[in-house]
């Protein structure tokens, strides 16, 4: 095996975040209007370039988009096809639903694992809908890999990535050895649209649809069931009550100074 | 849960406590006896604040200098940590991280060692360990719990936390744990680290005022900048200015930026996207100077100034600095 590259990156169909989002009665997320996750498509151009630049498919590459979620998620897949993966991985069962990260992280390690040898998994930063970035560092230590989180730029030579990312008030450099699990924010690249050829030979590329027990999970282990964390309550935010919007004259900025002092704020 | 045994993990302790440290240790005594496990060793006067904060115990990683790598290792020590402590006879219910990204990861890879349900975003705090937690960029709040015998949170700065009791002085007694060797072996090492230049104002996250500027700020960020020190805030920005190289990353607010909850968040010039809200949203107070009233800033100011930031702005600050005298 040469400096062939094999690399899972994830990807998650989400609410679009241009609508408003709601959670329905179960305390779930309404799925409906969803899109591939903008900050997946930086984790897909990532794979992308780190694959195109040691010859792509062609020179013995991969780029499997894995996602996990019901029939609609197939969607973020054919996107990421189009957009350049090779194939596509889909964990579809309904017993996933409302699992949380550490039954979403439990089920797509498992996933990952039928996929044999990896040499890195990418991922976006967060998850558009859940936000948490539990998921990427929860999967790393279910895979007992090292993570190297939030790079803003990457870089594979021999066995070893190298990231660099924004600490607080420093920028670090960070390396380990392959197998790794990277995940990149929106300042790791531009990501490239799927162009008419991409879409054409997307046509032709191979969706798998596993089920939970060719990953090896029962029901138990994900889902409400398998979940560590109960969300008792949901609730819209109070909208804030209208405020007040003045047109400047001339002194709005003393009539500024005049609110901050009446809400105690100066 | 009251009266149990609450871990606190304190990273990147300088000098002495910040206010979110000491935020993140009331948080604590809320829920229980604290104890707190700092990812470095600290010094003497570190040791008097956490004595008179009501720890319990401290523990100090042994062996191996954390920081040198990416969270794994940290995870796997706390691991340790808690193991300790249900050996000195405290077992732990709880584990308390701040909201930062390595404060979410930790929580996250320790969540999969110990077995334990991790709760991050947390805004507030009932005694009996329900979190409340803000979701979907800040419009909607659940209350939320961890079902595991262990619950890990991670707390966001400016928490609400009801009106806590005041802290009956602990020992804070000294325990190193030993970083266990096999988690260094394969993990993440951090090779370089380049500091960048500090401002001076306080740390954007938990600062009590934000003010920040966009893309109208047409790359001057001069009345931004002079109206934050007159408030004693923080500068933060939108990624538009942020992308166009006017301000460091480090200040954009939102989405893929930080996330901040002041008393009063200023915002200049921007318009108010959804992934701008997302950041900014649970402010207390928001206040907008923006020269476009259709901007959708002003959907959630609690008073928007339709106006010119560049003559709003500095006659604000003037404002301020004449009442003060
Ligand atoms: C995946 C993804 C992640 C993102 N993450 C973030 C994020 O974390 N944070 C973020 O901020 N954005 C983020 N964005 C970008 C976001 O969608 C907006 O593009 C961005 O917030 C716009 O910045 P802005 O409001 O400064 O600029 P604009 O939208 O261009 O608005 C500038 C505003 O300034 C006003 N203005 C102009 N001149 C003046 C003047 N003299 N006085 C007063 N007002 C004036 C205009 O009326 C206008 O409303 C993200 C986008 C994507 C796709």
């Amino acid at each position: 095996m040469g400096d062939t590259l094999k690399i899972v990156v994830l990807v998650k169909h989400v609410p679009d975040a241009q609508f408003d989002r709601h959670i329905g009665p179960e305390r779930t997320l309404d799925r409906s209007e969803s899109i591939l996750s903008e900050l997946d498509e930086y984790a897909l151009e990532a794979a992308l370039q780190l694959t195109d630049a040691r010859g792509g498919d062609k020179g013995g590459n991969e780029v499997i988009a894995l996602t996990m979620g019901g029939p609609d998620a197939a969607n973020a897949l054919k996107k990421a096809l189009q957009i350049g993966a090779s194939s596509g991985v889909h964990l579809s069962d309904e017993a996933l639903a409302g699992s949380d990260a550490w039954a979403t992280s439990l089920a797509l390690a498992a996933a990952i694992r039928s996929l044999g040898e990896v040499d890195l998994v990418i991922t976006g930063m967060a998850s558009t809908d859940g936000e948490t970035s539990l998921v990427p560092a929860q999967l790393a230590e279910h895979l007992g890999l090292p993570q190297l989180t939030f790079a803003s730029s990457l870089e594979v030579s021999g066995r070893t990535v190298a990231i660099q990312r924004d600490g607080e008030g420093v920028t670090e450099t960070v390396e380990a050895e392959l197998p790794a699990l990277v995940s990149v924010t929106d300042q790791a690249n531009e990501p490239r649209y799927p162009n008419f050829k991409g879409i054409l030979a997307a046509k032709k590329k191979k969706i798998a649809t596993l089920s939970l027990a060719e990953v090896g999970l029962d029901a138990g282990q994900v889902g409400a069931a398998g979940s560590l964390t109960a969300v008792e309550s949901a609730k819209p935010r109070p909208p804030r009550a209208a405020g007040t919007i003045i047109t400047d004259e001339g002194d709005a900025g003393v009539k500024l100074v005049d609110f901050l002092a009446a809400q105690k704020l100066i | 849960m009251t009266e149990a045994n609450v871990l606190v993990v304190l990273d990147g302790v300088g000098e002495s406590l910040k206010k979110s440290q000491l935020e993140l240790l009331s948080a604590g005594r809320l829920l229980g006896t604290v104890s707190v496990a700092a990812t470095a060793p600290v010094g003497e006067a570190v040791l008097a604040q956490l004595r008179e904060n009501g720890a319990a115990a401290a523990y100090v990683p042994d062996g191996a200098d954390l920081s040198e790598y990416l969270v794994g290792p940290t995870a796997a020590w706390l691991a340790e940590v808690v193991s300790a402590s249900e050996a000195q006879g405290r077992p732990v219910r709880a584990v308390l991280l701040d909201n930062s990204p390595t404060g979410r990861e930790t929580a996250a890879r320790l969540g999969v060692r110990l077995g334990a349900g991790v709760i991050t975003d947390v805004v507030g705090l009932e005694p009996d360990g329900t979190a409340h937690k803000s979701v979907l960029a800040g419009s909607y709040e659940d209350r939320a719990r961890a079902t595991s015998p262990v619950s890990i949170l991670t707390l966001k700065a400016n928490l609400d936390l009801g009106s806590p009791a005041a802290p009956a002085p602990g020992s804070a007694a000294v325990t190193p744990v030993a970083v266990p060797a096999d988690a260094l072996t394969r993990s993440a090492r951090v090779t370089g680290r380049a500091a960048k230049v500090s401002s001076g104002r306080p740390d954007l996250t938990e600062a009590r005022v934000v003010v920040a500027g966009g893309r109208g700020t047409d790359g001057d960020f001069g009345p931004v900048e002079e109206l934050a020190d007159a408030l004693g805030g923080a500068v933060g920005a939108s990624r538009a200015a942020a992308d166009a190289g006017w301000v460091s990353h480090d200040l954009q607010v939102g989405q893929t930026g930080k996330t901040v909850s002041p008393q009063l968040y200023i915002s200049a010039g921007i318009s108010g996207a959804v992934q701008q809200k997302a950041g900014m949203q649970t402010a207390k107070v928001i206040v907008a100077v923006n020269s476009d009233p259709e901007s959708p800033v002003f959907e959630i100011a609690d008073f928007g100034v339709v106006g010119d930031l560049f003559e709003v702005l500095p006659q604000a600050t003037a404002e301020i600095k004449r009442r003060r005298g």
